[in-house]
């Protein structure tokens, strides 16, 4: 039997088997089949309002760029510090994972700050857990409680006696 | 408008933001109808992609409505239907010019490695994403697709990335007729690169997971064979045992950084952050395919490095391939196999949740709850 006919319980089985029909083969080719083609040499550039950080990996500025959360506070100025070091340098990620870790701290702040409570537990899809991983999410309390019963016992235990 | 807003890592909620702006001559302003979770956003939700900023949007697999173009735009109208590519490319700088459009040079100034890609961290370019009402949406004439009558709007949305990720994903393993094609993962973009590997014409498709669930979806979706890797001691005897001792011809990694099978792996990659993530399937995949044999990647990594065995590699002479999907150049093709009736890819689908309820709609697909296998946010007042 050939490949074909044991395969013809499968659709379409085979009908990419010619290169020509591979649409990423060969895996350069130019000119790009766009349609239309561009209709620019060079990109225009895109006005800059906010402050955007640029890898030292480049020479200059793209023409393009997303223009949210600028750098701020001071996971900001660690984000700054971080694009001091090339893509090639482990400082550079690093100091980015940290940098993240701080936001998320000064996050909570600009929430408070503005009379915004966040909910945490909605925030993680409590929700969800409650309704689809009852189970677990009863485990979860269970953990929590028996951290903070024994943290406080703890503190209890070492506060002088009056 | 109303979009998602990142907290921190496993943290997100819906917020109101200020609506999108024109930035660029040839932005556009699509209203969002569908978006995505992607597996790899969940690298993102768990505090793994470095410059990821509170606040950040996410969402890189969306369709919509233009409601406003720039001033250069030529190819769009406000009132077109769109599917927009994870990719942010602008169609003519160096790569582009090689439909090597993933990899654009023009459209992310934080990072020379990665091209720009919509709501996916400052290190892919700092763009909002398609998890919101409306999204800016860069060189307009270049990326996004009017969607065609005769295509169903969540089959467009699957197009916008999770088909052709999965499709590149066995087209780079260069299989040939008759191949034994091991894909690791069993979620979406796993899923696809299974089907994929059919029309490409393997002779033998074997998908990977520990989800009993996906792995059943898997078996009747793309008609596959499936190994619980729980269930088995070392991958790389139990594939050799599966194919006379000589390895798969192709093995493809759609599982990425937070791969699960090994402590070790998690340990360091994962919790430490010793390295770029849990390589576990890279070591599988090399271990398990045949001398001479492909590896193909489109699991996400991390930028800094991982413990993989390249010398396995090296001295099997393997063939390494891997990229972001180059979407815009598989979108014509893959639009044939669903008019043909070769892959229905809405089928994924497995749960449409308004995006008011984003945070449960993380949480269950980042615990594999309910049986998620592919959630979609509908923002307020789509009807369509």
């Amino acid at each position: 039997m050939d490949t074909r006919t044991k395969f013809a319980h499968i659709k379409g089985w085979g009908s990419d088997l010619d290169h020509a029909n591979r649409p990423a083969y060969p895996k350069e080719r130019t000119p790009p089949r766009l349609d239309p083609p561009v209709h620019w040499k060079e990109p225009e550039m895109q006005p800059r309002h906010v402050e955007v950080l640029r890898s030292t990996e480049r020479p200059a500025m793209t023409p393009v760029f997303g223009s949210g959360q600028p750098p701020r506070g001071l996971s900001g100025g660690m984000r700054r510090f971080a694009f001091g070091y090339s893509e090639n340098d482990l400082r550079h990620w690093l100091l980015l994972l940290l940098a993240d870790r701080i936001d998320v701290g000064e996050g909570l702040v600009e929430d408070l700050a503005s009379g915004h409570v966040p909910r945490i537990y909605s925030e993680m899809g409590g929700r969800a857990e409650l309704r689809h991983n009852p189970l677990g999410a009863a485990k979860k309390a269970l953990a929590v409680a028996a951290v903070v019963g024994t943290a406080y016992l703890l503190a209890r235990r070492r506060s002088p006696r009056r | 408008m109303l979009a998602l807003n990142y907290r921190g890592p496993y943290r997100v909620r819906a917020s109101q933001k200020p609506d999108p702006v024109i930035e660029h001559p040839n932005d556009a302003i699509v209203q969002v109808l569908r978006s995505c979770i992607c597996g790899s956003d969940l690298h993102l939700y768990h505090g793994l992609v470095p410059d990821t900023r509170v606040g950040t949007t996410f969402g890189h697999e969306f369709v919509g409505t233009v409601v406003d173009i720039g001033a250069s735009v030529q190819n769009l109208r406000p009132g077109d239907r769109v599917l927009v590519p994870f990719n942010v490319f602008c169609g003519s700088c160096y790569f582009c010019q090689r439909e090597l459009y993933g990899n654009c040079h023009n459209t992310n100034p934080q990072a020379t490695a990665v091209g720009g890609i919509y709501g996916y961290s400052h290190t892919a370019g700092g763009f909002d994403g398609g998890q919101a009402q409306f999204v800016r949406v860069p060189f307009a004439d270049v990326g996004p697709t009017k969607i065609p009558d005769d295509l169903l709007l969540e089959d467009a949305l699957m197009l916008t990335d999770a088909f052709p990720t999965g499709y590149q994903a066995a087209e780079m393993g260069g299989i040939r007729e008759g191949d034994t094609v091991v894909v690791f993962g069993a979620g979406p973009v796993g899923i696809f690169a299974a089907k994929s590997a059919w029309l490409l014409g393997a002779g033998r498709v074997i998908v990977v997971d520990h989800l009993e669930y996906r792995l059943e979806f898997v078996r009747n979706f793309a008609q596959c064979e499936t190994i619980d890797f729980k269930s088995v001691d070392d991958m790389a005897i139990h594939i050799k045992k599966m194919t006379d001792w000589l390895g798969a011809d192709v093995c493809i990694d759609c599982v990425g950084c937070e791969a699960a099978g090994s402590a070790l792996q998690r340990l360091t990659g994962v919790k430490l952050k010793m390295q770029a993530g849990s390589a576990t399937v890279l070591h599988w995949a090399i271990n398990s395919v045949r001398k001479g044999g492909t590896v193909s990647i489109v699991g996400v990594y991390g930028p800094t490095f991982n413990a993989v065995p390249i010398g396995n590699a090296v001295n099997k002479g393997l063939t390494l391939r891997m990229n972001q999907a180059s979407v815009k150049r598989h979108l014509p093709r893959l639009m044939e196999h669903i008019r043909a009736g070769h892959i229905e890819p809405h089928k994924v689908i497995t749960h449409r949740m308004p995006l008011e309820e984003v945070s449960d709609a993380y949480h269950l697909f980042s615990s594999k709850l309910d049986g998620c296998i592919k959630p979609v946010l509908i923002p307020p007042g789509v009807t369509v």
